[in-house]
C-alpha cells in the first residue's frame, strides 16, 4: 500500500558552496556533519570564515561529529542538545539576518523540514535554500485528523501519539508543517489493517 | 488554444505626460466594468491600421481595484513596427480599439518582507500599479526611478508628490546615479527586488544582485520587446503543410496567424515563454530575440519563440 509519485515529495540535492553568498549558515544534525564535512572540502578559500556551524549532537557519532566540526575553524560554532534548542537560535539569528545569506541544512527528513519552515516564517524561499539527508529515514507525521505531530517514525502504520488512530503515513508533504501526511488506515473497514512494514528505516 | 477573448474599448482620455510618451484612459465601449488585475498585469493592445494589424503588451497602471477604466502609457520609439506610432498619432479621443484579458507575468511576490522597485524610463509603467497595491497593503516598499533628463521623467512628480520619501528619482542629465550597491547591501531576509526598464540596465541590476548574493527567487524582471524588422523569410509548417512568408514587418506569429493557423501566445513580447515552438529543420540561423530560452537552448536550436526571433537562411521548418 505504498503510495508513489507524490509531487510534493521534497527532494534534497545536495550541499554545494554557493560562492557568491555573503554569509554562510550551516545547520547540521547528527550525521548530517558528513555533508558539512564534505561542503567544506569542496569550498574555495575563505569559506569557513563566513560561515557560521550549527550543529545538534545526536546519533551514536554525535560527539566525534561535534568535534571534528568545530575543529573546521567556521566563523562561529554552536552545539546544541536538541532540535529545539537549534531552532530557537537559528530564529534569532535569521531575525536580524540581511540578503546575501545562504542556508545549508542536512540531517533526518524531520530535522530539513523543520529548518525550511523557521526558513519560511523569515521569507526565504525554499528553492533557494541547500538541503542534504543523512541519517534515518524517519518521517515526521501530521495525523490528519487531530492536527497532533509524531516524531521519528519508521513504519508505514504508526498510532498517532495524540488521538490513538492507527495512521497510515503518505508522501504527501507540507513545507508549512514540515511534515508529511498520515491519515486514518483503516476508515473503510474499522480494525482491518494493511500489513505493516518498515519502509523509513 | 490561443483562443482569447478580448474586449472592446474606446479611448476616454490621451494626454502627453513627458516627451514621446502619451497616457492613454481605455473605457468599455458597452458601459460595463473592466475585469480587475493584479499589480504588474499587462494587456495586450490590438492595434488595426488600413491593412495592417498590431498587438502590443502595455503594463497596466493605475489602481489594480479600479475597474471603470485601465489606463496605459506608450512611448514612441523610432525603431518602431509602426505600433507605438498608430497609438501616437492615428489614435484619437472615442477610437475604438480591442484589449485582451490582463496577464500578469510580473506579479509582486506576495511573502516579500519588503520591496525594491527599480524602474529605467518607461520601464516606470508596471510600478504605478505595484506602488499603489503595496502602499494600500501597508508594505514596506521603495521605488527607484532613472531618467534621462526631466523632460522624460513621466509621473516622476506624481509619484513623488503620493508617496513621499520612499520614491527616488535619479537624473541622468544632472549626473545621478542609481545607488546600486547601497541599495543591494544591508536589506533584509526575505526583500524582494524588481527591474523593468532598458535591456542593460536590467542585465547590469540583476548581475549586480547575484554577484552580492541574491537567490533568483528574490529576483523579478520584465521587459517586453517589439518584434524587430528584418529580412523577410519563408517558413514550412509541418503538420499545417502550409508554407508562410513572413514579412519584414512581420513576426512569425503574425505571419501563422494570418495563414489561419492558431498557434499558442500569451504576451507577444519574448517574455513568457507560451510561443515555444519546437524546431523540425533549420538551413541556416535563428535570430533568437527573446528573454525566455537558455543559452543552452540557443545552442541545441530546437525551439524558436515566434512571437519576436527571426531566421537567415533558406529553409526553417517548425512544428506547427
Amino acid at each position: 500500500m505504498s503510495v508513489g509519485r507524490i509531487k510534493s515529495r521534497p527532494i534534497y540535492k545536495g550541499l554545494v558552496p554557493d560562492a557568491s553568498a555573503k554569509r554562510h549558515l550551516i545547520v547540521a544534525e547528527g550525521e548530517g556533519a558528513e555533508a558539512v564535512a564534505a561542503l567544506e572540502a569542496k569550498a574555495s578559500y575563505g569559506f569557513l570564515e563566513r560561515a557560521a556551524i550549527f550543529y545538534v549532537v545526536s546519533g551514536a557519532r554525535g560527539q566525534e561529529h561535534k568535534s571534528r566540526l568545530e575543529a573546521l575553524g567556521a566563523d562561529v560554532f554552536y552545539s546544541f542538545p536538541s532540535i529545539p534548542t537549534l531552532l530557537f537560535r537559528l530564529n534569532g539569528v535569521l531575525t536580524t539576518a540581511t540578503m546575501g545569506v545562504r542556508l545549508y541544512v542536512s540531517g533526518t527528513e524531520g530535522f530539513i523540514g523543520q529548518v525550511l519552515q523557521a526558513a519560511l516564517s523569515h521569507g526565504i524561499d525554499h528553492q533557494c535554500v541547500l538541503t542534504e539527508h543523512h541519517g534515518s529515514l524517519a518521517r515526521r507525521v501530521q495525523c490528519i485528523h487531530c492536527k497532533g505531530f509524531t516524531e521519528m517514525v519508521k513504519t508505514n502504520l504508526v498510532k498517532c501519539e495524540h488521538c490513538g488512530i492507527t495512521l497510515l503515513v503518505r508522501d504527501h508533504y507540507s513545507r508549512r508543517l514540515g511534515a508529511f501526511m498520515g491519515v486514518s488506515a483503516d476508515a473503510e473497514t474499522p480494525g482491518e489493517l494493511p500489513p505493516s512494514q518498515e519502509n523509513f528505516p | 488554444m490561443s483562443g482569447h477573448s478580448q474586449i472592446e474599448v474606446r479611448v476616454g482620455e490621451i494626454e502627453t505626460v513627458a516627451r514621446d510618451i502619451k497616457r492613454f484612459r481605455l473605457e468599455p465601449a458597452s458601459g460595463t466594468t473592466l475585469p480587475l488585475f493584479s499589480a504588474g498585469s499587462h494587456v495586450r493592445v490590438t492595434m488595426t491600421d488600413g491593412a495592417k494589424s498590431f498587438c502590443n503588451p502595455y503594463s497596466l497602471m493605475g489602481s489594480p481595484t479600479e475597474g471603470a477604466s485601465y489606463q496605459i502609457s506608450v512611448l514612441k520609439t523610432a525603431m518602431s513596427r509602426g505600433g507605438s506610432h498608430f497609438m501616437h498619432d492615428t489614435l484619437k479621443l472615442d477610437s475604438r480599439l480591442k484589449i485582451s484579458h490582463p496577464v500578469n507575468l510580473f506579479p509582486v511576490d506576495q511573502r516579500g518582507r519588503k520591496h525594491i522597485l527599480i524602474a529605467g524610463g518607461i520601464g516606470i509603467t508596471p510600478f504605478i500599479s505595484m506602488a499603489e497595491q503595496l502602499s494600500c497593503a501597508g508594505r514596506p516598499f521603495e521605488l527607484h526611478y532613472v531618467i534621462r533628463d526631466r523632460g522624460r521623467g513621466a509621473y516622476a512628480s506624481d509619484l513623488t508628490a503620493k508617496y513621499g520619501p520612499r520614491v527616488r528619482i535619479y537624473c541622468r542629465s544632472d549626473d545621478e546615479q542609481l545607488p546600486l550597491s547601497r541599495l543591494l547591501d544591508n536589506q533584509p531576509l526575505g526583500t524582494h527586488l524588481y527591474v523593468c526598464g532598458p535591456a542593460s540596465m536590467i542585465e547590469g541590476v540583476l548581475a549586480s544582485a547575484r554577484a552580492e548574493g541574491w537567490p533568483n527567487e528574490n529576483l523579478h524582471t520584465e521587459h517586453f520587446l517589439a518584434p524587430p524588422v528584418g529580412e523577410p523569410f519563408k517558413v514550412r509548417l509541418e503538420k499545417s503543410s502550409l508554407s508562410v512568408n513572413v514579412g519584414e514587418r512581420q513576426s512569425i506569429l503574425e505571419a501563422v496567424e494570418a495563414a489561419g493557423v492558431d498557434a499558442p501566445y500569451l504576451c507577444r513580447g519574448g517574455a513568457c515563454g507560451q510561443c515555444e515552438t519546437n524546431v523540425l529543420s533549420a538551413d541556416g540561423e535563428i535570430v533568437h530575440n527573446d528573454h525566455y530560452l537558455t543559452s543552452e537552448d540557443r545552442r541545441l536550436g530546437k525551439k524558436i519563440m515566434i512571437c519576436i526571433s527571426r531566421f537567415k537562411g533558406n529553409g526553417l521548418v517548425v512544428d506547427l
